[in-house]
C-alpha cells in the first residue's frame, strides 16, 4: 500500500473542496435523518456543526466517512466520490480522521498500541516508524508520559486527547469530532478543546459537532445549524451569533446560551 | 458367568476416562474452529451467510444430540465411511459444539461495544484486521466463562457416543455391568468420574464470571 497520491489526484486536490455534498438524502428506516443537505467544505475550514438532539447533526459528519451510508445524493471527499463504491470508500476511511464523544479507545490495548495500530496495519509502516509517529502526536496533545498505561487509567479528558493523537498518527486530510466533550466533566472540557483549537491553527479541515459556542465562535469559519434534518441556516460565527435569520435558530441560541 | 466388581474392573472403568477427554477435546477444538466461522457468519454484514449459520443453529440446537450421532453414523456409513464409532461421534460432537459455540460466541461478539467497531472503521481498518485485532480480543474475555460451561455439557454429551458403540466412561461402565450385574456401584463409580472431570470446570468457569463481573464494574 503506497500513501503517495496519483497524479491525478494531487492535482484535484489543490482546487476542489475537501467535502461536497449534493442532494444527500438518509433514511433509518421510514425516519428522514437528513433531508436534501447541500454543502461545500473548502480545504482548511472549520466548520462547526450546531442543532438540537437529533438533528441529524452527528448522522451529517458520520457520511464523510461512511459510518453511514446515504440513499440518495453524491459526496465527494477529498476529489474522490465516496457513494461511487466501496473502494473508494476504503481509501476515504484511512484519510479522514475522528473523533468520538465516547473515546472508542481501543481498552485492551496501551495508549501507545492505540496510537500505532492503524498505522502499521492500514499504512503498512514499520513498528519503530508508527512509534515514533506515536509519540510525537501524544507528545502534541501533551501527554507523552501517559504511552504506557491503558485507557482506563486515564480520565476522560485524557483519553480523549489519546483519541486525536490516534486519528492524526494517520495523517488525516480532514477531522471529524462528533461532540468530543459532551462525555467529559466540565474541568476537562477546555484540555480538549484547547487541543483542537491548536489543531486549528495548524490549518486542519475539521467539521465539529459541538455545544461549545466558545469553541465555534474562536475557531469557526462557518456555523451550520441543523433542525430536523434540514440545514436551517449556515453562517459566519459573527453573523450566527449576533444576527440568525431563522426563527429556529433564535429558538435554539436562546435555550442553549440563555440562562 | 458373574464377575465380581474388584479392582481390575474398576481400573477398566477409570482408564476409558482417556477416550471421555479424548473425544471431548477433539470435539471442543473442532467446535471452536466451526464456532467460530458459524459466529462470524452470524455477525456478518453479508445477509445469506447470516441465514446460513441461523439455520445451522437451529438445526442443531432444536434436535437431540441423540439424533444427531446417529444421523452422523448412519449417514457416514451411507456415504462409504464405513461403520466407524470413532469417526462419527467426533463429527457428530464437532458439528453439535460448532452450534452452540457459535451461537455463545455470537451473544459475545455482539456483547462489544459498537463505538469499537466504529472506531476500527474510521481509522481505516479492514475487516480481518477489525476482527483480528479489536472485537475479537474483547469478546473473548467474555467468552471465557460460558465457553467452560458449554465444554462441562460438552464433557457430559460424549456419553451418548456408547450408544453407537465408542468405548468410553459411560460405555466401559456398561461392558462392566453386563459381566459383574452390580449396576449401581458401577455406574456410582462412573457418575462421580464425571463429576471430578466437570466440577473444577464449573468451579473455573464460575471464577472467571466474577472476576469479569469485577472487572467491568466502573
Amino acid at each position: 500500500m503506497s500513501t503517495t497520491s496519483p497524479a491525478g489526484r494531487a492535482d484535484a486536490a489543490a482546487d476542489t473542496p475537501a467535502v461536497t455534498m449534493e442532494g444527500v438524502e438518509k433514511y433509518y428506516g421510514t425516519f428522514h435523518a437528513l433531508k436534501h443537505i447541500d454543502l461545500s467544505v473548502a480545504r482548511g475550514e472549520k466548520i462547526v456543526v450546531c442543532g438540537p438532539s437529533g438533528s441529524g447533526k452527528s448522522t451529517l459528519i458520520r457520511c464523510v466517512n461512511q459510518l453511514e451510508a446515504v440513499q440518495k445524493g453524491r459526496i465527494v471527499v477529498d476529489g474522490i466520490e465516496l457513494t461511487a463504491g466501496p473502494k473508494n470508500v476504503e481509501q476515504i476511511r484511512r484519510d479522514v480522521g475522528m473523533v468520538f464523544q465516547q473515546f472508542n479507545l481501543f481498552p485492551h490495548m496501551t495508549v501507545l498500541r492505540n496510537c500505532m495500530l492503524a498505522p502499521m496495519k492500514v499504512r503498512g509502516v514499520s513498528k519503530d516508524e508508527a512509534e515514533a509517529t506515536a509519540r510525537k502526536y501524544l507528545e502534541r496533545v501533551k501527554i507523552p508520559e501517559q504511552a504506557e498505561k491503558y485507557p482506563a487509567q486515564l480520565s476522560g479528558g485524557q483519553q480523549q486527547r489519546v483519541a486525536i493523537a490516534r486519528a492524526l498518527c494517520m495523517n488525516p486530510k480532514i477531522m471529524l469530532f462528533d461532540e468530543p466533550t459532551s462525555a467529559l466533566d466540565p474541568e476537562m472540557v477546555k484540555e480538549v478543546l484547547d487541543t483542537m483549537i491548536d489543531l486549528a491553527r495548524e490549518g486542519m479541515t475539521m467539521m465539529v459537532v459541538t455545544h461549545e459556542m466558545g469553541f465555534a465562535r474562536q475557531v469557526a469559519d462557518r456555523v451550520i445549524f441543523m433542525d430536523r434534518g434540514e440545514i436551517v441556516e449556515i453562517a459566519g460565527p459573527k453573523e450566527f451569533f449576533a444576527n440568525p435569520k431563522h426563527e429556529r435558530t433564535r429558538t435554539f441560541l436562546g435555550q442553549i446560551t440563555g440562562h | 458367568m458373574i464377575r465380581p466388581f474388584g479392582i481390575n474392573e474398576a481400573l477398566f472403568i477409570v482408564e476409558a476416562i482417556r477416550w471421555t477427554l479424548a473425544l471431548s477435546a477433539v470435539a471442543f477444538a473442532g467446535g471452536a474452529i466451526g464456532g467460530l466461522i458459524v459466529a462470524l457468519c452470524r455477525v456478518s454484514s453479508v445477509a445469506p451467510l447470516r441465514y446460513l449459520a441461523l439455520g445451522y443453529i437451529r438445526l442443531f440446537q432444536g434436535t437431540p444430540l441423540l439424533m444427531q450421532l446417529f444421523l452422523v453414523y448412519f449417514g457416514l456409513n451411507i456415504f462409504g465411511a464405513g461403520i466407524n464409532p470413532w469417526l462419527a461421534a467426533s463429527l457428530a460432537l464437532t458439528l453439535h459444539a460448532s452450534a452452540f459455540l457459535g451461537e455463545i460466541w455470537r451473544g459475545c461478539i455482539e456483547a462489544v461495544p459498537s463505538g469499537q467497531s466504529e472506531a476500527a472503521w474510521a481509522l481505516g481498518l479492514g475487516y480481518v484486521d477489525r476482527m483480528k485485532s479489536i472485537v475479537l480480543p474483547q469478546a473473548a474475555k467474555i467468552a471465557v466463562a460460558p465457553t467452560v460451561g458449554f465444554l462441562v455439557q460438552l464433557i457430559k454429551g460424549t456419553s451418548l457416543a456408547s450408544i453407537i458403540g465408542f468405548v468410553e466412561l459411560t460405555r466401559a461402565g456398561q461392558i462392566i455391568n453386563n459381566a459383574t450385574f452390580v449396576p449401581f456401584k458401577v455406574f456410582g463409580l462412573v457418575a462421580i468420574l464425571y463429576f471430578v472431570l466437570c466440577w473444577p470446570l464449573s468451579l473455573v468457569a464460575r471464577w472467571t464470571e466474577r472476576r469479569f463481573a469485577v472487572a467491568t464494574q466502573r
